[in-house]
């Protein structure tokens, strides 16, 4: 396979269409409208292809899951207040057991905040979303070639474990081009038996998320846990980079983890010895991965582009064993790689450690 | 030699209806399986209950069902129809799940022409929840939720939904009927066989509107609920056909519109 270059918002079509997608609805909103621009011309060109340009939110995520349900692989995407709406529906898919992949390029928020790259939904991405008790795998991508490999990959996790799959980005991971290759798509693993396609001659089916009886209601909760547990120990995905001799760890996701990377080659040359680690599966959070570096390092800085939301995971998983220190810049605001420096400059002190640690 | 002459129709299961003495439901239910049975397509049926107080129809229907969250069964149909284009989808859904917080997904998918079929419960009220007022509500109709009887000013007006739909130009078969006389009963039959039969054909959107009885909510006795339909609710609604495309218009239609007179 070659590489092109291509746009992040249609690497994400091209791949889901390569991993055998047959049916995307979804919704105009920036910044992700090239990837359903992207599906009207080509999905349609695949044998059996369907796309649909919803009426809504709200209805794109319904449409997918009638079309998981009848068997297809089946994809939506929006933005930050387009997945609030979509919620209800991701709720459901989970309630279900129902596979599909769904696409967040987050912008600024709260309310309908700015078009600008963000990662405010981190919470609501990696704590379910909607209402009850349920889990979404979460996976952020932080370039060009990971969007296409994890997109792939999302399929075949939502598959794999009937649930829904999120691709969590922002709006520069889906505007910005750098070349891909499109690795070969694992043939699907889906027993026909899963899928509602009319009774047959045989017995009827029933797909439902109501469970009216409590004890019923209960277990179905915890049968739904254990399949999250089932994920939280093998699905985890995570980057070290840098980290060998680190003395300071930048923990960092998607393009927060490319502004890390730029911060680390100027403070590497600054003579502080750096390290990165980057989580690829937000939920599950690589916890013990992370846990493991504090063996080696008590020294932790996190980054997000929020106030501050992944870094709960991260004091979670190091439980109170280092010194965590936070940079956070929310709203739509893409810092650089030099004012992260600075701030690691200012907030470290090779003696002190963290100065004015979140813990 | 004996002739069987009344039974369970084959896609029905043998559950017994939760539902309250008097309630157009069951009758309902009853309908469509006969049809399913009629036109031989229990095996290629999918059906899309709502939330509401047919959720539990999957209980009733030995057909292939899926739930849908309150009023998004047509978009949930859609998804299903456009995937396995060969299969019967009928999504069955009340007036507060098509006309309120489903009338989004209602509209579009009539307004695509889904090729799927909308058996619409119209009882005006919510049942399930307790008898608050629903988008069909009547002026003047007392509901927990309009105490001394709907108003406009305050409340709005009753939505004819067929009427309405019948604006849309990809809506193939729209009628209102009701359950509530054996007459009626027959009527409503042979309705809800046309509109599969529009379906399997290929011809588009397809909607039955069933004036319902809901004895429990309206505080009435059951006789009285019937009585009330005729004198009262099909005032408002009008029963017959309320829009009936000739094949030759739908199959125009198939090959693509560049323009349309309505």
């Amino acid at each position: 396979m070659n590489k092109v270059l291509m746009q992040g918002n249609k690497i994400i079509g091209e791949a889901a269409i390569r991993a055998g997608c047959l049916f995307y609805a979804g919704y105009p909103i920036t910044p992700q409208n090239e990837l359903p621009e992207y599906m009207a011309e080509n999905l349609r060109k695949v044998e059996g292809g369907v796309f649909i340009q919803s009426e809504s939110e709200i209805a794109a995520i319904h449409m997918v899951a009638g079309a998981s349900a009848a068997g297809a692989r089946s994809m939506t995407s929006s933005s930050s207040p387009g997945i609030s709406l979509k919620q209800e529906g991701i709720s459901s898919l989970a309630a279900c057991e129902l596979p599909a992949v769904i696409v967040n390029m987050m912008r600024g928020g709260p309310g309908l905040g700015n078009i600008c790259p963000a990662q405010g939904d981190y919470f609501q991405a990696t704590r379910g979303g909607g209402h009850g008790d349920y889990r979404v795998i979460v996976l952020g991508p932080d370039s060009a070639q990971e969007l296409a490999d994890l997109t792939m990959d999302a399929f075949d996790l939502a598959d794999e474990y009937r649930t829904p799959v999120m691709i969590l980005a922002d709006g520069m991971m889906g505007q910005m081009m750098e070349p891909v290759i499109f690795k070969e798509p694992k043939p699907r693993v889906y027993p026909e038996s899963f899928a509602m396609t009319g009774a047959g001659t045989g017995k009827s089916k029933i797909i439902r998320g109501l469970i009216l009886d409590p004890l019923e209601m209960e277990e179905h909760n915890w049968k739904l846990h254990r399949k999250y547990q089932v994920i939280a120990q093998r699905e985890t995905r995570h980057e070290l980079y840098k980290t060998d001799d680190a003395e300071l760890i930048l923990v960092a996701y998607g393009t927060g983890a490319r502004i890390a990377k730029g911060a680390i080659k100027r403070l590497r040359e600054a003579g502080l010895r750096v390290g990165l680690f980057r989580p690829i599966s937000l939920w599950p959070f690589p916890t013990n991965e992370l846990r493991d570096l504090a063996k080696r390092t008590e020294n932790f800085l996190v980054f997000e582009m929020s106030t501050g939301q992944m870094v709960e995971d991260v004091r979670l998983a190091l439980q109170g064993r280092a010194r965590i220190g936070f940079h956070g810049r929310p709203g739509g605001v893409v810092p650089t790689p030099v004012e992260l420096a600075n701030v690691v400059m200012r907030q470290y002190d090779r003696k002190e450690g963290i100065i004015d640690p979140v813990t | 030699m004996m002739k069987k002459v009344f039974g369970r129709p084959r896609s029905m299961k043998g559950n017994i209806f939760h539902y309250c003495a008097g309630c157009g439901h069951s009758i309902a239910h009853r309908l469509i399986a006969e049809v399913i049975d009629e036109l031989d397509i229990r095996g290629i049926t999918i059906g899309v209950p709502p939330a509401g107080c047919a959720v539990l129809a999957y209980n009733y229907f030995d057909v292939d069902m899926i739930e849908a969250q309150h009023g998004r069964g047509p978009a949930m149909a859609t998804g299903i129809k456009r995937v396995l284009p060969d299969r019967v989808v009928f999504s069955y859904q009340g007036d507060g799940d098509l006309a309120a917080i489903g009338i989004a997904e209602s509209f579009h998918a009539a307004n695509r022409g889904e090729n799927i079929t909308v058996i619409f419960m119209n009882n005006g009220v919510y049942g399930m929840t307790g008898g608050q007022m629903a988008p069909t509500s009547i002026l003047g109709q007392k509901t927990t939720t309009s105490p001394t009887g709907r108003q406009n000013i305050l409340d709005g007006y009753p939505i004819k939904v067929c009427e309405v739909f019948s604006l849309l130009p990809g809506t193939a078969y729209i009628e209102r009927c009701t359950v509530n006389s054996p007459a009626s009963i027959l009527k409503t039959r042979k309705a809800i066989r046309k509109a599969f039969q529009y379906q399997i054909d290929g011809r588009g959107f397809s909607l039955i509107e069933i004036l319902s009885p809901c004895p429990t909510n309206w505080k009435m006795t059951p006789i009285d609920s019937c009585r009330w339909i005729d004198e009262v609710m099909s005032k408002q609604f009008p029963l017959g056909v309320i829009k009936d495309v000739p094949a030759e218009v739908s199959d125009e239609r198939k090959k693509g519109d560049k323009h349309h007179d309505g």
